[in-house]
């Protein structure tokens, strides 16, 4: 118990001591993961919308493989990353290996299979009821697409809002592929293992408080949009 | 002459059929709609009155025969069906609406269509004034009730100002009132606005009392078509073809003492009804004019009988109860009030209903 109020007291003196490394620390968290979720969400929404507003032989299978990769453990990414990007591996000569670029790469290959799925299950549940009214009503195909969409827009920004708190809150990929390098790759979860490695118990629970608050104002204005779009 | 009759047919249907899973489900449909008539096919569930008009909507395609639409054969590119589609509205018998306003429903049709903004405001409010929901416009639609939601559906469906409007049940399920005011609202669309209506309904009494022809399915077969007198005054045994209409009897009337039509209709069971006629009759009793009471409710009601429940179907805000009086009579009744009453299946309850409930077919 002191040693979380011990933390939070810390926290808190971190942040209002502005301690550069700190900051850096957690500006870092904020780019990789931003950055990843970004990525997965321009190209695994429309990705999503396709398998959601299609029917076709093997969806169901489809769907299966990507409910499966929803849940890929962090560390065989990362390894998967690593032994792609290593010097002997197929990209190593681009040198990416623990640089913050492989560490976006490794968490959008976390959080892309995750976007695919909650989107397409979104655009799936718009019933064929409404997806024939549409069509009733005189849409083109586009016009449909783009209905269902604006049907679903509270689905895909869960699709958001649950690929960031995987990316943000992962640990095993950005360990392996960034190295947790101080100043360059080090980001709040894995120097939170940094710290609790070498017994600084303080400063290991106020990283993790920073990241909760930091999780938790992105997701408080991801949570506003979505209510905001369910009141529209 | 036959140049004249071509322009007047706004629909046309040849030997129309459609099969599903090996099973036909409309067989050698061949009939017309003449512009600015409002046309019922009228038939039980499960008869195909929705699948004709969800091809007629070119919504799906028939699996033989043609559809002409202004004398021309409906095109196979999904081009040029878009561009007919957008001529022709319907409602659904299941209300769907978009997750947004009701102004931003009604709207939709306008602005798939590009027009232009002031244009979409002046029909959007001359629409929500027709279907009486003016000042809804910055109501969530789904937050609405059963009826108003129907009418919605019925707004987006007129404010492009269709040439034809297809109709699949729009007021089963709804309470008389609302009922009432979407029967008025399709009644002034087709006299005033002179939009050729095809209403789809296997309610007589409604098809009797809107429509200028109707067209009688069984089983996917047409088995009559013509004006309402023609295809209501033919005798009982034809009628009989919609044994599966709900509340539909046929019995022996008589003119009691009070000067008030007694009609047995079997089963022990008299009814009273508001008619002169004797003899061999047919009545319909619209479920929704049916109150349905746990104990004896006093009423100036002539007709009132106790029976058990023997199913209970949702439709939406609605359930369906099924009660054996002797007879197996439909009543609808609002799930609030269902759920209030605590009914359960075998539950014994009270049927009660005016003499001028009893409709004589």
């Amino acid at each position: 118990m002191n040693a979380i109020l011990e933390g939070l007291i810390k926290a808190f003196g971190l942040l209002l001591s502005l301690d550069p490394e700190v900051y850096s620390i957690m500006f870092l968290s904020l780019r990789v993961s931003g950055l990843a979720v970004i990525t997965a969400a321009i190209f695994g929404i429309p990705c999503g919308a396709t398998i959601g507003l299609r029917e076709f032989v093997g969806k169901r299978f489809l769907m299966a493989i990507v409910n499966t990769l929803m849940g890929l453990p962090p560390v065989v990414v990362g390894l998967f990353v690593y032994l792609l990007l290593s010097t002997s591996g197929p990209l190593g000569p681009f040198q990416l290996l623990y640089t913050p670029t492989a560490m976006i790469v490794a968490q959008l290959i976390m959080a892309f299979p995750i976007t695919i799925g909650v989107t397409a299950s979104s655009v799936d549940a718009v019933g064929k009821g409404l997806r024939e009214k549409a069509l009733s009503l005189g849409a083109t195909q586009w016009q449909l697409t783009t209905t269902i969409l604006r049907e679903a827009r509270v689905g895909l920004l869960t699709a958001v809002i649950v690929s960031f708190g995987a990316a943000i809150s992962e640990v095993g990929a950005v360990m392996i592929v960034g190295g947790n390098i101080r100043w360059v790759t080090r980001v709040l979860t894995t120097a939170i293992v940094l710290e609790t490695e070498l017994g600084e118990f303080g400063i290991a629970i106020a990283l993790g408080i920073i990241l909760l608050l930091l999780s938790f104002i992105i997701n408080l204005i991801l949570t506003q949009l979505q209510w905001s779009g369910l009141r529209r | 002459m036959e140049r004249t009759e071509k322009i007047m047919t706004i629909v046309e249907t040849q030997e129309l059929t459609k099969t599903y899973a090996g099973t036909d489900v409309l067989k050698n449909i061949s009939l017309t709609v003449e512009k600015g008539e409002l046309f019922t096919v009228v038939g039980p569930s499960g008869s195909g009155k929705t699948t004709f008009l969800r091809i007629l909507d070119l919504l799906d395609p028939p699996s033989s025969g043609k559809i002409l639409l202004n004398g021309v054969e409906a095109p196979s590119s999904e081009q040029e069906r878009l561009a007919l589609r957008r001529q022709i509205g319907m409602v659904f018998q299941q209300t769907t609406l978009f997750n947004s306003s009701v102004h931003d429903n009604v709207t939709y049709p306008l602005k798939i269509r590009h027009q232009n903004e002031n244009e979409i405001q002046q029909k959007v409010s001359a629409t929500l004034e027709l279907v009486g929901l003016k000042g809804f416009e910055r109501r969530k639609a789904l937050t609405l009730s059963g009826g108003e939601m129907q009418r919605v559906a019925l707004a987006q469906a007129l404010v492009f100002e269709p040439e034809l409007l297809l109709l699949d049940e729009p007021t089963a399920n709804l309470d008389p009132r609302n009922a009432t005011l979407i029967e008025n609202i399709i009644s002034h669309v087709n006299r005033k606005s002179k939009i050729t209506i095809v209403m789809a309904t296997h309610n007589m009494f409604q098809a009797q009392q809107l429509a200028d022809r109707a067209a009688v399915l069984r089983e996917g077969v047409l088995v009559g078509v013509g004006k309402v007198e023609e295809i209501f005054g033919k005798p009982s045994d034809f009628l009989a073809s919609f044994a599966r209409l709900d509340n539909v009897f046929t019995g022996i009337s008589h003119i009691g003492e009070e000067g008030i039509a007694k009609v047995d209709i079997g089963a022990g069971l008299e009814l009273e009804a508001a008619t002169t006629k004797t003899g061999k009759i047919t009545v319909f009793i619209r479920p929704e004019e049916i109150i349905l009471s746990k104990s004896p409710i006093i009423s100036s009601a002539r007709n009132t009988f106790k029976g058990k429940i023997l199913q209970a179907t949702d439709f939406n805000r609605n359930v369906q109860v099924k009660v054996d009086i002797g007879k197996e009579f439909v009543v609808l009744v609002t799930k609030r009030s269902f759920q209030e009453m605590q009914l359960n299946l075998g539950a014994e309850v009270y049927l009660t209903f005016k003499a001028s409930s009893v409709h004589v077919i």
